[in-house]
């Protein structure tokens, strides 16, 4: 018998009674927030996503609603605090309104901001009636114009008149969860097809390397542009949309699959896996309850950091327009109007998709290297 | 005594392959290895690091399948039970009765799994128990092995090394086992840690009942606690015998260059070799023909060179050597070392 | 060969160090707290102690190689090769150009894992060619000369060809005895060795020492080993130093020690071994217990408190002097200033 029982350290005193529960995302979650770059960027990721969920509310107009008389009207912003004639300070949103001028020298009507016109917006302004994800009906928008004839362009108008703000507000959601879908199509090829190789080995291991690495030296453009291409012309929005996630997730899931085998080679060979035998669990047992559980954080984070790459790809090949097709509005379809420098050089608020790209991109990457550095057991 | 498990002509070899287009080449890692471990004693397994001695003990608990050879555990309840004959599913149950010890605390426990769970998981995988008789014979064992009630909740990262050893004993004992195989058990642990482990393992073999297999490379321990002594060099028994009687007279040169180079904890019994040790561990797979030992024995001939000797008993004695001149060799062993001056 | 006179004076004196580890989150920790060392040309003297009691941390303070977190906060570190005033280590910058004279030249080291201090991408032979050609100013063709030399004196079997060959290609022992001629390359004037023979063989062991004895012969260096085996240390050390969380508990001459070991830790620690005996004449074990408190939970006062079996009340709360025992052992323990008539033996 063991007459001198442990000392209990005090240098974790988390609580000693009930089970310290951290578990190994509280773990995570704790180093996660010493990384402030990625602290703030999961904030800006989250508003992203936010946007996206509620677009509908959040945009102002109906994104493919058009209106000639407004073609590339330019950005009117959103003013809060107007100076009046006479010194006096008044408070309250508000745009500017338009006037048309004929430019001198190409003799084109162009529109300049008026800002003798002060067209008065308020936040939760009636609407038409829509739906909310489809099924919630409303009639109140997150902003709008008092008088729904005036024109409403915070972030300037495209060929058609329509909306930038809206198209954009909307293209958000298309592209973000194309990100996201194809990452967890991925995810799910990639933990399958990669556990299997892991933990089995053998020619089943090698095969699937082979095949992961032939299909990663295939140049990646070239080869979504021919599957791309390869789709019916036919195909509703929807079909296209789900087509592409699946070509995107189809190089995606590579990745993954080699950092789950990766994980899984080194951890078969870990004791605590080999006593996990010996304690006579099946392959089932100790595949779910003792390896998953102990790379879980590192294929979030693997996973986190694939989803720049699937947005990337998504707007590279809508902009090319062999991705997404002309009604869907998505960040890539939304730059294809951005193509010509000419109507890039009169109405540069077109490129304002390219700046969200930018800022997810940066922020899901420094989202990812903090949840990956937070994963990471050596910074225990 | 009753023999517990009998390791018969047991055999393992590692294939290599040499690359795509190289020649696969092959590593014998166990040769004829011929051993019983008796119901009740502290079986020690020494050798140096690739000696085979950590897969002798996997092969025997079947973490690793053997090339050649059987493995036959002997139950109380009678029978022959062939080990390495059985398929995954049938040798589940005999999973209770042979259990390990690992040899690095870090590694060995699962670091997102709470004490409780590590220490449960046996017992729910063979479905011994559940609710609470499960967790009063968890608490129990851990209690056993001086782990407090209060501590099993946390994860294995809040405890000391020697801690986490004491959760991997738990771990092993709380299926009630026969046959404990304990890999390096103690090496990684500072000295005075160490000492509170064998301790313990001492006394939970009486409480229990247990047999060890013991494997280290720490002669002094192996001393300590061992009642028999197998010596492995580069995949051969080369030695096996009582402890105290290898330890007073070794009968293989192998087991006398270990004896002679293990440093001993007293200043006045430092070792004056006369004889500097020779040579290296030759490469597992470039074993010298004839006896595996040849390259670094002071004492070889031309026999050794070209036969290989086998293990046999010395002198009817209960000591097994395999060395060509077991006889005739006076070999030093470690008690002799007597006090080169009385302390003042 | 240089002859070491019987009563040289001492090359490096350590006195009353203390090594201070800070993080922006915590406390700051004193890793180190009272250390006093001397080294003497031609001995050796061993640390010895459990993993954490800072006996790495002291003997990479000597080379100024500790983390940029720690910082010598007390003490000094003379170190006087010859007749020339002694240069106090400790206040030299630790990136300085009169301590990158000493370190390498003078004072050089040899660690556990020889590949994290061997270049995997050049040979043995240029690694230290390299170095005679940088410290020593010799041409290429003379500095190989002297590798291949040195790789003769420490045992490496066809010199010559081996200096050719990666680290990668060596077995351990090898590799041991590679960074061993590398250390040696300048004659130092003190080694200091950080675990040399933890990771080896216990038969590669016995011929590492028994090297570095020959090589001391040979050199006259001092020598600080660091080891956690009080078996290690019975080989090898003349002298003794037992460190425990931060303090040397005990010191003396290694005879002196094992003898009559003063502090409870070190009588601890002894017993703690198993002893090389017949069954009839053997002992249960007594370990210590419980374990070795984090340093920020370490007694104001001995270190040991909490887990020696003799302690009273001073112990947790006034730090024990170093008590002279004579003869060059000193320990740290209030039982032998209390009752100098019932020293626990």
């Amino acid at each position: 018998m063991a007459t001198e029982t442990m000392h209990l350290d005090v240098t974790h005193p988390v609580a000693i009674k009930r089970p310290a529960r951290e578990s190994q995302f509280g773990l995570m979650w704790r180093r996660f927030k010493r990384h402030k770059l990625a602290v703030v960027s999961l904030w800006i990721a989250a508003l992203f996503y936010a946007v996206a969920l509620f677009a509908e509310f959040l945009a102002p107009v109906d994104p493919s609603a058009y209106s000639a008389r407004y073609t590339y009207a330019p950005p009117q912003g959103l003013h809060f605090v107007a100076v009046n004639e006479d010194g006096g300070w008044e408070f309250g949103p508000y745009v500017y309104g338009y006037k048309t001028e004929i430019d001198p020298v190409a003799l084109r009507r162009t529109f300049v901001i008026d800002e003798e016109v002060r067209l008065p917006v308020r936040f939760f302004a009636e609407s038409k009636p829509y739906n909310l994800f489809g099924f919630i009906p409303l009639t109140t928008k997150f902003i709008g114009v008092e008088n729904p004839r005036d024109p409403f362009y915070i972030l300037g108008a495209d060929r058609l008149g329509r909306d930038m703000l809206s198209r954009l507000i909307h293209g958000t959601r298309i592209s973000l969860s194309i990100g996201l879908a194809g990452v967890t199509l991925s995810l799910f090829f990639g933990i399958v097809i990669g556990g299997f190789a892991g933990y089995y080995g053998g020619w089943f291991d090698s095969a699937t390397m082979r095949v992961v690495e032939f299909i990663r030296s295939m140049p990646t453009i070239p080869l979504w542009l021919g599957l791309a291409a390869a789709m019916p012309k036919d195909w509703s929005a929807l079909q296209t949309y789900f087509a592409i996630t699946l070509i995107l997730s189809l190089i995606g899931w590579t990745e993954l699959a080699r950092v789950v085998r990766g994980r899984f080679l080194s951890l078969r060979t870990e004791d605590f896996v080999t006593a996990a035998q010996l304690d006579g669990a099946s392959d089932w047992r100790i595949i779910t309850r003792h390896m998953v559980p102990s790379f879980m954080s590192h294929i979030i984070a693997a996973a986190t950091l694939a989803i720049p790459g699937m947005i990337l790809a998504e707007t590279a090949l809508s902009f090319l327009g062999l991705g997404l097709q002309a009604p869907i509005v998505s960040w890539g379809t939304l730059l294809q109007d951005a193509q010509n420098i000419r109507t890039l050089a009169s109405a540069p608020w077109l490129l304002a998709p390219g700046v969200c790209v930018v800022v997810i991109i940066l922020a899901m990457n420094f989202f990812g290297d903090g949840l990956r550095d937070a994963a990471d057991p050596h910074g225990r | 005594m009753s023999t517990l498990l009998t390791v018969d002509h047991l055999s393992k070899h590692f294939l290599l392959s040499g690359g795509l287009f190289g020649k696969e080449r092959r590593l014998d890692a166990l040769t004829d290895i011929n051993l019983t471990v008796e119901a009740g004693e502290t079986l020690a397994i020494v050798g140096e690091s690739g000696c085979g001695k950590t897969t002798l003990g996997r092969c025997i608990i079947q973490a690793q399948s053997s090339s050649e050879g059987r493995v036959v555990y002997h139950p109380k309840s009678g029978g022959d039970v062939e080990l390495t004959a059985l398929s995954k599913r049938e040798i589940k149950p005999w999973r209770q009765d042979i259990r390990m010890i690992f040899q690095d605390p870090m590694s060995s426990l699962n670091p997102y799994m709470r004490v409780f769970d590590i220490v449960a998981e046996p017992l729910r995988i063979h479905r011994i128990c559940k609710g609470r008789e499960l967790e009063e014979r968890v608490i129990s064992t851990l209690e056993k092995v001086g782990i407090p009630a209060e501590a099993v909740g946390r994860y294995p990262h809040a405890f000391s090394g020697g801690q986490r050893q004491r959760i991997g004993i738990a771990r092993a004992l709380v299926l009630d086992p026969k046959l404990v195989i304990a890999d390096e058990a103690v090496s990684a642990l500072d000295v005075s840690i160490q000492a509170q482990v064998l301790n313990l393992l001492e006394d939970l073999k009486t409480e229990f009942g247990l047999t060890y297999i013991f494997i280290s490379h720490d002669l002094g321990v192996v001393n300590y606690i061992a009642d028999r002594v197998v010596v492995m060099y580069l995949g051969h028994v080369v030695e096996n015998a009582p402890t105290e009687m290898l330890f007073e007279r070794p009968r293989h040169p192998y087991t006398e260059l270990l004896l002679d180079t293990l440093p001993i904890a007293d200043p006045l019994r430092r070792k004056v070799r006369k004889t500097e040790v020779r040579g290296e561990i030759p490469y597992l797979g470039n074993r010298p023909t004839g006896c595996p030992f040849n390259t670094r024995c002071k004492y070889a001939e031309d026999r050794c060179r070209t036969e290989k000797p086998v293990l046999r008993p010395i002198a009817g004695m209960a000591q097994e050597a395999a060395c060509h001149f077991a006889e005739q060799l006076n070999l030093k062993g470690a008690y002799d070392d007597a006090p080169v001056k009385e302390i003042a | 060969m240089p002859l070491i006179p019987m009563d040289a004076k001492p090359i490096l004196t350590i006195k009353d160090m203390s090594i201070v580890f800070s993080s922006p989150d915590e406390a700051d920790i004193e890793a180190v707290r009272q250390v006093d060392l001397t080294l003497s040309p031609g001995k050796t003297l061993a640390l010895v102690g459990e993993s954490g009691c800072g006996k790495s941390v002291t003997a990479r303070s000597v080379l100024r190689l500790l983390d940029r977190n720690a910082r010598i906060q007390r003490g000094s570190m003379l170190f006087a090769p010859g007749d020339e005033p002694p240069t106090d280590i400790a206040k030299l910058k630790a990136d300085s150009l009169p301590l990158r004279a000493i370190r390498g030249r003078e004072i050089s080291m040899i660690f556990q894992e020889p590949m994290t201090s061997l270049s995997p991408v050049h040979t043995i032979g240029d690694q230290i060619d390299e170095m005679l050609i940088l410290h020593e100013r010799l041409k290429p063709k003379q500095a190989r000369e002297r590798t291949v030399a040195l790789f003769d004196q420490v045992g490496i079997p066809g010199a010559r060809e081996r200096a050719d060959s990666y680290p990668f290609q060596l077995s351990g022992g090898l590799r041991q005895r590679a960074m061993i001629a590398m250390a040696l390359a300048c004659a130092p004037k003190v080694l200091i060795a950080d675990e040399p023979t933890t990771a080896l063989d216990v038969t590669t062991q016995a011929q590492i020492l028994d090297l570095l004895r020959q090589l001391q012969a040979d050199f006259g260096m001092a020598m600080l080993f660091i080891t956690h085996d009080l078996g290690v240390v019975a080989e090898i050390a003349d002298e003794v130093a037992v460190m425990y969380l931060g303090d040397v508990v005990e010191q003396g001459s290694v005879f002196d020690v094992f003898a009559a070991p003063s502090h409870p830790y070190t009588q601890a620690l002894m017993s703690s071994i198993p002893k090389m005996a017949r069954k009839a004449d053997r002992v249960r074990l007594s370990p210590i217990k419980g374990t070795v408190p984090a340093p920020r939970d370490r007694p104001e006062g001995c270190a040991f408190t909490s887990r020696c079996p003799h302690a009273f009340e001073p112990c947790a709360t006034v730090r024990p002097e170093r008590t002279a025992l004579g003869n060059g052992h000193h320990a740290r323990c209030h039982l032998l200033t209390r009752q100098p008539a019932e020293v626990v033996a």
